[in-house]
């Protein structure tokens, strides 16, 4: 196992690599640049402007700077266009926000994806299951961007009863419809993959042995079909949490969380270099990361696996 | 970007000095009697009870680049900086220049110096005295190369002594023509007379910027705790992308004459949201959605301002080789023109305060009288008539159609108006009209590399004159995107700078544009906003909508 894990790690280096390298290489072809605006900057300015941020430089000297600026310092260097703060400002401000709601989004939708899921496979084709099957299809059409609209009428501007937006450092009340608007749809994918796999399971010789057994149907269902039951369900939970805790742009635009989601989206479209490449890199990582997390929390669950 | 009112009428210009001098013994007068009305029940001035909760919060679009006001460069950031900082002058509700730190100032006889007196009593918000060192400091480091500020241009629009060396790195920052000759004296020697440079002095790029602090914070000095200004407001919250806080600085020299405590702006990308909030009550201040003006003006009378807005919005048809061959004719590009009918533009696309365009120059620009362009007497059926003479005239008609393509970057609100423009073309003239949207960087490209046909453009004021405007047109402008070259218009556009009174030359411009039509002026903007009833003070005859929280006040509702 120490073994795997320490691979994976070295080849994490060399992918890391090549994803820099390549969003480097995307970014530059990307017509206009972050001081291209609707009136152009005279080039004496322009000038001055291009070399405090480096962009005289020949590309290679760019890119080979910046990784070392990365791998050395920890320095993901100054925002393009946020003339104030650097990309680490940035990522400390703005991650922490959407780690917040992002693992607080993933939890509930665990937790009531597994448990509706659950629900429907043991009583299968009873009403508990239609309900269950229900909410989930519900769930999946409806997604963060319409969710998100409907929460602020209902609870801001009909009933009063939360906050429009903000974060004010994390208030409950400001977490509510984000959390809510960001869980629904993992919840149903979560829903439906727990369903099919615990039937799966449920059909299984093993299982049948156990209620043959006599044992009952809570134990059977806790100590012997849920684990294998989570197998598939852990392979959408670690992609699914990389992308809850960094790319909700919707819910940080809409609900002015001021989270990495609208700073990651924005920076595309203004063309800051540094910010995309620090968000992508983040992001990179801890795909790789929870990836990584998932195949031994596999080995750990399923003792057939090996590495 | 930065506005500033240009048009100085001249009498204005001479007398201005006594007028200060009048509204800074009106200014000592008043804040010698607040004192006693420090409970805030009653305005000073009006009379009005005020509300007990003096906190006024509006909408952002999106957060500021930057809030040190030697690099700002956007509107919002100026909205904020106004607040936390305050310049040599500052505005009214009416857009006329004030005392801000300076008192007054007096002109040499050949125009190029000015010298800036500045008030005893300013001070910063750690408690030390405003000198004109701040200024000078400040505006050398504005201009200079190692702050490589995307606004250094300011300080070269300004036409100060050696700016341009400076900014390209040819002269030390320290040879910039200001200087302070005592803690209370600047001078600025200029490299030609502008009428309006007191006006520019509003700007935030001229500012005063605590050099301890910077010297101590280094980038961080603009972060809450660090900063340190000397304007109405200090800056005691700020969480990018979310809100920024600015509170009352007890050491502002009017500080007893300013009513608002608090003053929050939050950052809602999307303006249903925004709106959506305002009518929770969260927010005094939003943007009205395109198209949603009659519907809220019927239900929120009261709630609700449109004033002239200083920018136009028109189509430029590019007139090179890389173009449409057939746009190279005058007539069809004026048919094109004619076939547009603005007032559906403006009543059913846009249904708010715009006004629709026959002139480049807004209608509202200051000093500015909008002239008789034949086009703009005609009911839209004479237009119509005419415009499918015209492209008669060219060899096209709707058995031989022309064909364009018509780009626009991407938005809802612009996608509305190319539909439309389209239809009316097909209709009147059978022109078949290729819709296509490109992202906004791609765009700029796309238009400012002539790689168009015909494409959508904006353009606001800089400062308050027609020039403004109209100095696009000149043959060799970097913003001349149709490449329109008229050496009659380049030597109008060249004399309005020295004439006393440069209209005719802006009339005869704007009818060249008319009968060239290198561009097709559509509308002009207005600000249509949401604006709490119960808030007071708002800065509506400011055509450039510059406003300041400390003139702001919120009375009692109903």
């Amino acid at each position: 196992m120490f073994s795997f894990v320490a691979r994976r790690l070295a080849v994490a280096i060399p992918t890391l690599l090549i994803l820099v390298v390549l969003s480097f290489i995307l970014m530059y072809a990307a017509p206009g640049g972050p001081f291209n605006s609707e009136r152009p900057l005279p080039p004496e300015v322009l000038a001055n402007i291009e070399a405090k941020y480096g962009l005289d430089q020949p590309f290679w000297k760019r890119i080979y700077d910046y990784i070392v600026g990365v791998v050395l310092h920890f320095d993901f260097g100054p925002s393009f266009k946020f003339k104030d703060r650097s990309v680490n400002d940035i990522i400390a401000q703005g991650f922490p926000v959407t780690l917040t709601y992002g693992s607080i989004a993933f939890l509930v939708a665990i937790v009531v994806g597994v448990s509706l899921g659950v629900a429907a496979a043991v009583k299968q084709n009873s009403w508990l299951d239609y309900l269950a099957v229900g909410i989930s299809i519900g769930a999946q059409v409806l997604p963060n961007f319409v969710m998100a609209p409907i929460l602020l009428l209902t609870f801001t501007l009909w009933l009063g009863w939360l906050p429009g937006g903000g974060w004010n450092g994390g208030q409950w009340e400001h977490l509510v419809m984000p959390v809510i608007a960001l869980s629904t749809s993992y919840m149903a994918s979560i829903a439906r993959i727990t369903r099919s796999s615990m039937l799966e399971v449920l059909n299984t010789n093993f299982i049948r042995t156990a209620q043959a057994k006599g044992l009952s149907m809570r134990r059977v269902i806790w100590k012997h079909a849920m684990k294998p039951a989570m197998l598939p369900v852990l392979s959408y939970l670690g992609p699914a949490f990389v992308g809850m805790i960094t790319g909700s742009v919707v819910i940080d635009s809409f609900f002015s969380t001021g989270g990495i989601g609208t700073f990651f989206v924005n920076s595309a479209f203004t063309r800051d270099y540094s910010v995309m490449m620090g968000i992508t890199i983040l992001v990179g990582s801890l795909t790789i990361l929870f990836n990584l997390l998932v195949d031994v929390l596999y080995a750990w669950i399923d003792p057939k696996i090996r590495y | 970007m930065g506005r500033f009112n240009g048009a100085f009428e001249r009498e204005k210009f001479m007398t201005l000095k006594t007028t200060l001098k009048a509204t800074t013994a009106a200014v000592l007068f008043l804040s010698g009697t607040a004192a006693f009305a420090d409970s805030h029940a009653t305005h000073p001035v009006t009379g009005e009870t005020l509300a007990t909760d003096q906190t006024f919060t509006y909408r952002d679009l999106d957060e500021s680049p930057s809030i040190d006001p030697g690099k700002a460069e956007d509107a919002a950031g100026g909205d904020i900086l106004r607040d936390l900082f305050e310049g040599l002058m500052a505005q009214d509700g009416d857009g006329n220049i004030v005392p801000g730190v300076a008192t007054g100032y007096e002109v040499s006889d050949d125009k190029l110096t000015y010298t800036f007196t500045l008030r005893d009593n300013a001070k910063w918000s750690n408690g030390e005295p405003v000198v004109a060192g701040d200024f000078e400091y400040a505006w050398k480091r504005a201009a200079s190369p190692e702050l490589a500020s995307p606004y250094s241009w300011y300080i070269e629009l300004m036409s100060i002594e050696n700016a341009s060396a400076v900014i390209a790195g040819e002269m030390e920052p320290s040879e910039l023509g200001v200087t302070a000759t005592d803690d209370k004296t600047l001078v600025v020697k200029l490299t030609q007379p502008l009428p309006y440079f007191p006006q520019m002095v509003v700007h935030y790029t001229t500012f005063p910027v605590p050099r301890a602090t910077i010297e101590e914070f280094g980038d961080d000095w603009t972060k809450p705790g660090n900063m340190v200004s000397n304007g109405a407001y200090i800056l005691t919250e700020h969480v990018p992308q979310e809100k920024l806080v600015r509170e009352r600085n007890v050491n502002y020299w009017d500080n007893e004459n300013t009513i608002i405590e608090k003053t929050t702006s939050l950052v809602i990308n999307d303006e249903n949201v925004a709106l959506t909030r305002f009518l929770a009550g969260e927010l005094d201040r939003t943007e009205v959605p395109s198209g949603q003006f009659p519907a809220l003006a019927a239900e929120y009378p009261d709630d609700i301002m449109s004033v002239p807005n200083a920018c136009s919005y028109y189509y430029t048809v590019n007139m090179t080789d890389t173009g449409n061959p057939a746009l190279q004719d005058a007539n069809v590009r004026q048919a094109l023109s004619m076939a547009v009918d603005r007032d559906v533009i403006v009543e059913n696309v846009l249904a708010g305060g715009q006004k629709p365009a026959y002139t480049f120059t807004h209608w509202a620009t200051a000093g500015f009288e909008t002239p008789d362009i034949p086009m703009a007497s005609m009911t839209q059926a004479e237009r119509n008539a005419k415009a499918v003479e015209m492209m008669e005239a060219a060899g096209y008609n709707k058995d031989n159609p022309l064909s364009v393509d018509l780009i626009y970057n991407t938005s809802d609100a612009h996608k509305g108006i190319a539909i439309a423009i389209s239809q009316m073309w097909k209709q009147t003239l059978g022109v078949e009209t290729q819709l296509s949207n490109e992202e906004w960087q791609v765009f700029l490209e796309t238009r400012g590399n002539q790689d168009y046909q015909v494409a959508r453009a904006g353009w606001c004021a800089d400062y308050n004159e027609a020039s403004t405007f109209l100095d696009l047109m000149q043959s060799e402008s970097g913003y001349n995107d149709a490449k329109y070259n008229n050496p009659e218009v380049d030597a109008l556009l060249a004399h309005a700078k020295t004439a006393d009174n440069p209209q005719a030359d802006y009339t005869a411009v704007e009818q060249f544009i008319a009968q060239d039509t290198p561009i097709i002026p559509i509308y002009h903007y207005s600000a249509d906003k949401m604006l709490r009833g119960t808030v007071k003070g708002w800065a509506y005859d400011n055509f450039q909508q510059n406003w300041y929280s400390k003139d702001l006040y919120r009375v009692v509702g109903e």
